[in-house]
């Protein structure tokens, strides 16, 4: 699905670029994203290392088995193939509490830390597991509660005023997500063996 | 009372982040003995490995990305779309931000300025495209980030359950915003 995708993006894109006259500033974007991309990357280093050290203290210190333990009735029905008590639920349910709380700095670390430990639990290891995609479902949907500051900054006293629709069309996104998940996860053309 | 909700919890989210860089190693250190020094290093040494093993997943997700918003594509695809948005409803002003949305963070984050700057805050347009903004992520580098940091190909339903559910947040705030505020 993702070869499709990313070789049409950038066909259509070099098409465009002919039609519209701007192929010269469709080289210039591909070079300058190849940079931006190592960019974010080693950016990421040090926020990640920093919650990184954290999350080892609060699992040494058994505080993540105890918020995994917590949340267990949710997290056993939307990820059935994890153990209930294993780590990879306690980053899950953290990384979405940053997020709810517009933590995006630390809702990455968290998340790729929930990455890791799926990952342990994966027999295939290039193939995503279903609870993997369920997790990216959720994540990418977004379950922000806060209105990111951004958005406050441009909006300034209006912002009151989207609190409640921003609820509404976020949590309509993540029943979505949910749902599209456990809809499609059985069929046969995204199955493990033949999943692209 | 919904102004009090917001500004409490913006007000909240600003201590968030040092109650938890203090609470996490108090707990560890009074109630478990952990040592939180020497397990904090051990920790933080993966942030280098993970971070690395990204990039060549963003470089290929972010080059793709970044042709295409050059290439003018989006334009094609709005007059391509148009007629088909009239039809349902959807104000043709808000389809650019609705588009880029799950491609680029920065992206719809400059459409919306777009919109805030010319129709002003308190127009329907302004507050359509805020709450998109605010309801959906970037799915694209939330893919390329989470599935690269494991080194994850093969990526099956996700993709088109992360545009799904795209689509309906960004319906849901054009219908939830006219309802509420046209």
């Amino acid at each position: 699905m993702l070869n499709y995708i990313w070789f049409g993006m950038m066909l259509f894109s070099v098409i465009a670029g002919i039609v519209t006259g701007r192929i010269d500033a469709v080289t210039e974007a591909a070079i300058n994203m190849s940079k931006t991309a190592v960019e974010i990357s080693i950016g990421l280093v040090g926020i990640m290392a920093l919650w990184l050290g954290i999350m080892k203290i609060a699992e040494a210190s058994g505080l993540i088995r105890i918020i995994a333990r917590g949340l267990k009735p949710i997290t056993v029905r939307l990820f059935p193939d994890v153990p209930a008590d294993h780590p990879a639920i306690g980053s899950i349910v953290l990384n979405m509490s940053a997020n709810m709380l517009g933590l995006g700095n630390a809702a990455t670390p968290l998340g790729l830390k929930a990455m890791e430990e799926l990952q342990e639990l994966n027999p295939k290891k290039d193939t995503a597991t279903n609870a993997m995609v369920m997790f990216l479902a959720i994540n990418t949907s977004s379950v922000q509660i806060i209105v990111p500051a951004t958005v406050v900054a441009l909006m300034g006293v209006t912002t009151s005023q989207i609190f409640v629709p921003t609820l509404l069309a976020t949590t309509a996104s993540t029943v979505t997500a949910i749902c599209m998940v456990k809809l499609l996860e059985n069929r046969k053309m995204f199955s493990v063996e033949s999943g692209s | 009372m919904i102004e009090a909700i917001v500004g409490g919890l913006n007000a909240a989210a600003r201590y968030i982040i040092p109650l938890l860089l203090v609470g996490i190693p108090l707990y560890a250190i009074s109630v478990k003995k952990v040592k939180v020094y020497e397990v904090f290093v051990e920790g933080a040494k993966d942030g280098f490995t993970i971070a690395i093993r990204i990039i060549p997943y963003l470089v290929a997700i972010l080059v793709a990305v970044g042709m295409f918003r050059a290439s003018g594509a989006l334009d094609l695809l709005l007059n391509f779309l148009a007629p088909a948005l009239n039809l349902i409803g959807f104000p043709p002003e808000n389809l650019p931000l609705a588009l880029m949305r799950p491609l680029s963070g920065s992206g719809s984050l400059g459409l919306l300025t777009d919109l805030v700057n010319e129709y002003g805050p308190e127009s329907l347009f302004a507050k359509i495209g805020a709450t998109m903004y605010g309801s959906s992520e970037t799915t694209f580098y939330v893919l390329a980030v989470y599935f690269g940091s494991v080194s994850i190909t093969r990526s099956r339903h996700a993709l088109i359950a992360g545009l799904t559910a795209d689509a309906v947040g960004a319906l849901s705030a054009v219908y939830i915003c006219k309802l509420m505020f046209g």
